[in-house]
């Protein structure tokens, strides 16, 4: 009977062989970075064994968007068709800031990565070159926000896609970050923001959001996506006239209004009364039990 | 085991809960402003261990001369009253070092030196002062020792896990430090009771 439950961890543990290969691994300070090709794709994956997909690539088309996530972030283009300042949170392979340098070439982006390995890993494994106004920082997301904050920085795009092996870290959760976020919108400046779509934490994660920018747009398939402004949210009108100015472009990344236009909901469907996060009440991996 | 000496063991216990469940708090209300990366922790670590350090050698040095009970409770009551920054200026306080110091790991030690050493320290001083209490005689200072070390840092065991487990879960940060604020008091309020009948001769 030990003998069973024995084989039986030992095939949880290690999935079948031959289904993904490795290709690099490294340790950095913050975590175990793996790269391993499966199915004609590279991925990058945080931990040792089978964890979540970070980022992955596809070899025959480095420039598609694989995941449905970093698609649906392209909907932010919708509400705000033309940011010339754009922060990102989170780097992981550099699929979104290199799709939106290959959009907007003339933007400025700052990159914020805690983890220079990770870069370093985006750079060798997953084709992503900073472009000429692309400026990468190396430090805490948090730290940057409030810093650019009290230099008055604007920004008109801000990406939310800072992940750990488990979720987003939980002070990058809380309402009092999400008003320093809003506060570095400019006018018609959009949020995008990269969370799953099921867990106990959504509830939270989605009254929090609310609370700090009122109504916003939800996307969901494997991930949801959240789209907020710090004003109102534009009209669908103006949303399908911004996404025929893009159609080519996106469509090049492997999206485009068929699929993304349909997505966009502003329903609340949470319950009233959810808690929210905040720096004082924040327990989101205790939270998002279960799901990794 | 004398009243007196029960209560000595509960303050042991209850400052190793106290110094282990404020280092977790402590490095959540850091993040905010000077990020989760391992440089935090390292900076709340390196003040704690620090504080700890010199609280033992002022725990000794308090312990000569005639030591009672009283004394042990004023010293916990110095350590809730130091840690009212964290309770209630921490913003403030965190906000100050922010504006001034730019490296976040830097920024992060010293926000740390400010918000914990006075409290940390008196909680260091309380374990050597409370084995000077109870040492009956010579033959078993180590034993009495031991003990004293074990009770605290049950407590220690005990304030990390109950905190980072469930605490959090329940009740917001400040919450937590006032739960913890009141509890000692009424540890320390219990050590009052008791003069200098407390300490062997």
């Amino acid at each position: 009977m030990r003998f069973i439950l024995l084989l039986f961890a030992l095939l949880c543990a290690f999935p079948e062989p031959g289904a993904a290969r490795d290709v690099f691994r490294k340790r950095s300070l913050y975590r175990d970075i793996l790269v391993q090709e499966s199915d004609g794709q590279r991925c990058m994956k945080f931990g040792i064994h089978d964890a979540g997909r970070q980022s992955c690539m596809s070899l025959a088309d480095p420039d598609r968007l694989v995941f449905d996530y970093t698609r649906m972030l392209m909907g932010a283009l919708y509400l705000n068709p033309n940011p010339r300042r754009i922060l990102v949170i989170g780097l992981g392979g550099g699929s979104v800031p290199g799709a939106l340098q290959a959009l907007l070439p003339e933007a400025t982006i700052d990159c914020v990565e805690i983890d220079p390995a990770v870069a370093e890993v985006a750079a060798q494994f997953f084709e992503f070159q900073p472009a000429r106004n692309t400026k990468l920082h190396f430090q805490d997301g948090r730290v940057f926000v409030k810093r650019a904050a009290r230099k008055r920085e604007t920004y008109d795009l801000i990406i939310l896609d800072a992940f750990d092996h488990v979720y987003v870290p939980e002070h990058l959760l809380t309402k009092e970050f999400l008003l320093e976020v809003r506060a570095l919108l400019s006018a018609g400046g959009v949020v995008a923001a990269n969370t799953f779509s099921t867990s106990r934490l959504y509830d939270s994660e989605s009254a929090t959001y609310s609370a700090v920018f009122g109504r916003f747009f939800n996307l969901k398939s494997d991930n949801r996506v959240i789209l907020a402004t710090a004003g109102n949210l534009p009209s669908g009108e103006l949303l399908r006239r911004n996404a025929d100015a893009f159609e080519l472009r996106l469509r090049r990344l492997g999206t485009g209004r068929d699929s993304l236009l349909p997505m966009f909901s502003r329903d609340v469907e949470w319950p009233p009364g959810t808690r929210i996060l905040t720096d004082q009440y924040s327990p989101a991996n205790l939270l998002n039990g279960g799901r990794y | 085991m004398r009243r007196s000496s029960l209560a000595i063991y509960l303050i042991a216990g209850w400052s190793g809960y106290y110094v282990m469940a404020l280092e977790l708090l402590g490095a959540r209300a850091l993040s905010p402003y000077f990020g989760s990366g391992i440089y935090v922790w390292g900076a709340v670590i390196t003040v704690f261990m620090l504080s700890l350090s010199i609280g033992y050698l002022l725990g000794g040095r308090l312990s000569l001369g005639r030591p009672s009970t009283r004394v042990l409770g004023f010293v916990l009551l110095a350590a809730v009253a130091s840690a009212l920054p964290c309770v209630v200026w921490s913003d403030v306080i965190l906000e100050f070092v922010f504006d001034r110091v730019d490296d976040p790991r830097y920024g992060a030690l010293l926000a740390s030196v400010v918000l914990f050493f006075a409290p940390i320290t008196l909680c260091g001083a309380i374990s050597p002062y409370a084995v000077r209490l109870i040492v009956a005689n010579l033959g078993s200072t180590g034993q009495t020792a031991g003990f004293v070390f074990f009770i605290s840092t049950l407590g220690s065991t005990l304030g990390t896990l109950v905190t980072s487990f469930y605490l959090v879960l329940l009740f917001e940060v400040d919450q937590i430090l006032i739960g913890m604020s009141v509890i000692s008091m009424l540890v320390a309020a219990n050590a009052l009771r008791f003069g200098h009948e407390g300490a062997a001769p």
